[in-house]
């Protein structure tokens, strides 16, 4: 690998490096914690931060942000609960408007954008505020869904690995979020045209690439994983909460850029965002299997992680730009 | 030769107006299948203006553009792309986050059931490349290259595709001349298959070497269209300034006076493993010394250390006479040596501030912010640099992204000139700016020369560096070869040193 190729792979190297070293870290300090049901638990409690943190690495990319998939989370759950509950809609169709609603949301937040140049995150924040209205007015109450079909092939299926470990219906949607999103990202014009605008908007403009409708589409796809974030929360959970993933956008965010995805864009990768949701969620395992700490103390660590990787980052940068002239 | 081929770009009464600027009024232009087209103009003569209106970056305000016998009215870039216009803009516009190969090939992958092709896209950029004569490791990213090879592969991105029209937009401003040879060889190919090529530079060698014929635009209009072979050079400069270019001739040509007693900066033997050895040199108060040498021969590496932005590992550094141990750039700019760099793109201009702004930012720096330069005495500091180096148009208060390129230019000259060095170092600095503005800037050297100040004067046009400088340092492979004085100054005799034993 040339220095140059090395330069561009080392922000998810160093992320690779710690996850491991975290995850193994808690094996040695915990007992059962090497287990495959701790691993494959993981991908279910992590599954909907996972699906949105996908959508948001794609929306930074291109040089933005998306403030509205925790509030889309909490609309589309509740949305979903109440259409199930109340309206007595088959579940396929009470998952199935909600995407069509963060499709729709997506799309609105995309050609604010694009064609208007507002910046994205008033734009986003503004979709913050009017999803979480929406899910207020559907219902403040939290609604368990009885639904047999909802229970039977979706809530309660789980497939067996081993005796214990087990696989959820939730941990395979974010597998193949995951998947989908590597692909586009790697080997489509869409993915590519993304790290373009990333780049620099203006040359991806003048080389006569279509920005506005790759970042309509980004928005797009970000309100659309929100949605199925959401519909991944209600199947996880059982239960549509207007006031659930509050602040989730924020933990999508530090995931991305822990991951190595730069918030001015143009660089990052998908998988390093699974890596960054991967090290978000070992941090809170541990600190759950230890039992004597606090909550909060998953924020005190992913603060100092964040602030850590942002100084590996600048350091990069700055070698990066110590110019490698051929 | 290309006199009777069928019209493939006809502009037909092209009007362009920005908020207190008409770029363009009434222009005509018309391109033939199978030509090159020159289209030539002062700095600011609104000649990218004309090709970003072509090309769908802007939309005209009056007038209509007809490709083959059909109207278009291109709404952006990718529009005008589709329709068969392939384009260098004068910024280099590329993406640097991405490799040589995705530059070249973004936007037209080939693709498989398993997506883009990546084995294809960096086989195909290895070919645009080598159209080139260029072999460049196309996993790379962008931001590894120089500005040069940028610029190279800006051109084979633009050459890699089945386009009707090709457009040029100073695509040389940064090349040598062997990579300019390889363009021109291209340009001549892609002229016999039937291309229209139009060509846009600032120097006129170019212009003669591969131009079938001539558009001149002077203050957004159309001045005229010429065969090449019918118009001789001067008449074309005249054409162009709108005056005769005899009076250029007369101004700033270097006097053979000065050698005084304490140089001001000395160099013995001065070297940095792996950029350049060797050198040896004197600069007295009221002097200008030339670099010369082709591109990568270490002109722009002894600038640096010059200005101690790298540090020197052998030899002697005297500055007054005195040797200096240890030296950065700090230093530098308190004893008054200035620089102005090649890359000016980078070293950068603010877009958004006033040229005023830009012009006063390193004096007022060096000055201290406390000390902040009352609003009159700016306006008059920097309204009368942008008058001496002809920035165009002169109202000092326009944010400096509104300027074309060559006017950027010699702003940012100005911001130099302002801080009044002792020594100034000049890499480059007539890059992508007009004739007329050429001599200009010669002739302020030489004016600033007589008021004792010195300069370092690095150029790859000989004929400037005979015109301007006392004594001439010429490189060779990273090292300092030789150093020519007064009448020994000569074109013949430089390119002479530059090619002498070089078995
Ligand atoms: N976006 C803009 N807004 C306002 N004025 C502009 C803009 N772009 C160009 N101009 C003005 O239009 C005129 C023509 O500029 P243009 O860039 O076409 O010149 P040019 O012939 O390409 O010059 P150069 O040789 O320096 O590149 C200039 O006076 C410039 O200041
Ligand atoms: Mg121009």
């Amino acid at each position: 690998m040339s220095r140059a190729n090395l330069q561009a792979k080392l922000p998810v190297m160093i992320t690779a490096v710690v996850f491991l070293a975290l995850y193994l870290g808690a094996g040695l300090h915990f007992d059962n914690f090497l287990t495959l049901r701790v691993f494959f638990n993981q991908f279910s409690t992590n599954s909907f931060l996972g699906i949105v943190a996908v959508g948001m690495t794609f929306v930074i990319l291109t040089g933005g942000i998306d403030l509205s998939v925790g509030s889309m989370i909490g609309c589309t759950s509740i949305m979903a609960a109440s259409l199930m509950k109340f309206h007595h809609v088959h579940p396929l169709v009470g998952l199935g408007i909600p995407l069509l609603f963060g499709i729709l949301i997506g799309y609105t937040q995309g050609v604010l954008v694009a064609k208007f140049s507002l910046p994205p995150f008033l734009v986003t924040l503004a979709g913050l505020f009017f999803c979480r209205g929406v899910a207020l007015f559907i219902s403040q109450e939290t609604l368990n869904i009885e639904d047999e079909f909802f229970k039977k092939s979706l809530s309660e299926v789980s497939f067996h690995i081993t005796d214990k470990a087990t696989v959820s219906v939730p941990s395979i949607i974010f597998i193949l979020v995951v998947a989908v999103g590597m692909f586009v990202s790697l080997r489509t014009p869409f993915g590519r045209n993304v790290f373009a605008i990333g780049g620099n908007r203006q040359s991806a403009e003048l080389m006569g690439l279509p920005v506005r409708k790759t970042l309509i589409g980004v928005y797009t796809l970000s309100g659309f994983l929100g949605a199925l974030g959401g519909a991944v929360f209600t199947i996880f959970t059982s239960s549509g909460n207007a006031t659930s993933a509050t602040g989730l956008e924020l933990d999508a965010i530090a995931a991305a850029v822990i991951g190595g995805t730069l918030l001015s864009g143009g660089y990052g990768s998908v998988f390093g965002t699974l890596l960054g949701v991967g090290i978000l969620g070992v941090v809170q395992t541990a600190i759950a299997f230890d039992g004597n700490l606090n909550s909060w103390w998953t924020k005190i660590v992913i603060g100092a992680l964040l602030m850590a990787f942002m100084l590996v980052q600048k350091g990069i940068e700055r070698a990066a730009t110590r110019k490698v002239t051929v | 030769m290309a006199g009777e081929r069928p019209t493939c770009l006809q502009l037909t009464g092209i009007g362009k107006r920005f908020p207190g600027v008409v770029a363009l009024a009434g222009v005509d232009f018309d391109l033939r299948q199978g030509e090159i087209h020159a289209l030539l103009g002062e700095n600011g003569a609104g000649k990218s203006t004309l090709i970003k209106v072509m090309t769908g970056v802007y939309t005209a305000d009056d007038g209509t553009v007809d490709l083959n016998g059909k109207q278009y009215a291109f709404k952006t870039p990718q529009e005008a792309v589709n329709a068969g216009i392939s384009t260098v803009y004068q910024e280099v516009n590329l993406l640097p986050n991405l490799s040589i190969a995705e530059n070249i090939c973004l936007g037209r992958e080939a693709k498989g059931a398993f997506g883009i092709k990546w084995n294809d896209v960096r086989a195909r950029a290895v070919k645009a490349l080598a159209r080139l004569d260029l072999k460049l490791d196309v996993k790379a990213p962008l931001s590894s290259l120089s500005i040069a090879l940028q610029q190279m592969v800006a051109i084979a991105r633009a050459l890699d595709v089945s386009a009707k029209v090709l457009v040029l937009d100073e695509p040389t401003s940064s090349l040598d001349a062997h990579e300019v040879e390889q363009l021109f060889a291209t340009m001549r190919k892609l002229r016999e298959e039937g291309l229209g090529i139009i060509f846009v530079t600032h120097f006129l060698d170019q212009v003669y070497a591969v131009s079938d014929r001539i558009t001149i635009l002077r203050n957004g209009q159309k001045i005229g269209v010429w065969n090449a072979s019918e118009l001789p050079r001067l008449e074309l400069v005249s054409q162009m300034i709108g005056r005769d270019a005899a009076v250029l001739e007369s101004q700033g040509t270097a006097s053979l006076t000065t050698e005084t007693s304490t140089p001001f900066l000395t160099f013995e033997g001065v070297g940095r493993k792996g950029a350049i050895e060797g050198v040896q040199l004197n600069i007295g108060p009221g002097q200008v010394m030339g670099f010369a040498g082709l591109l990568g021969s270490g002109r722009s590496e002894t600038v640096r250390l010059i200005f101690g932005a790298d540090t020197k590992d052998s030899g002697n550094f005297l500055l007054d006479g005195r040797t200096i141990q240890r030296f950065n750039q700090r230093k530098a700019i308190l004893s008054g040596i200035g620089l102005c760099p090649e890359d000016r793109k980078k070293e950068g201009v603010f877009p958004e501030l006033s040229i005023r702004e830009n012009i006063l930012v390193v004096y007022q720096a060096k000055r201290g912010w406390l000390r902040k330069l009352s609003l009159p005495k700016q306006k008059q500091m920097a309204g009368a640099l942008a008058k001496d180096l002809g920035v165009h148009p002169p109202d000092i208060e326009r944010p400096i992204q509104f300027l074309s390129g060559g006017n950027q230019q010699k702003a940012l000259l100005a911001r130099w000139m302002a801080v009044e060095p002792r020594l100034l170092l000049l890499d480059e600095p007539t890059r992508g700016i007009d004739v007329g503005a050429k001599f200009e800037i010669m002739s302020l050297v030489s004016k600033q020369r007589e008021e004792g100040r010195s300069f370092v004067f690095v150029s790859s046009e000989l004929t400037e560096v005979v015109r301007t400088c006392q004594s001439v340092l010429v490189m060779r492979d990273r090292k300092a070869i030789k150093t020519l004085t007064g009448k020994e100054i000569t074109e013949d005799s430089i390119i002479h040193a530059i090619a002498e034993d070089s078995k």
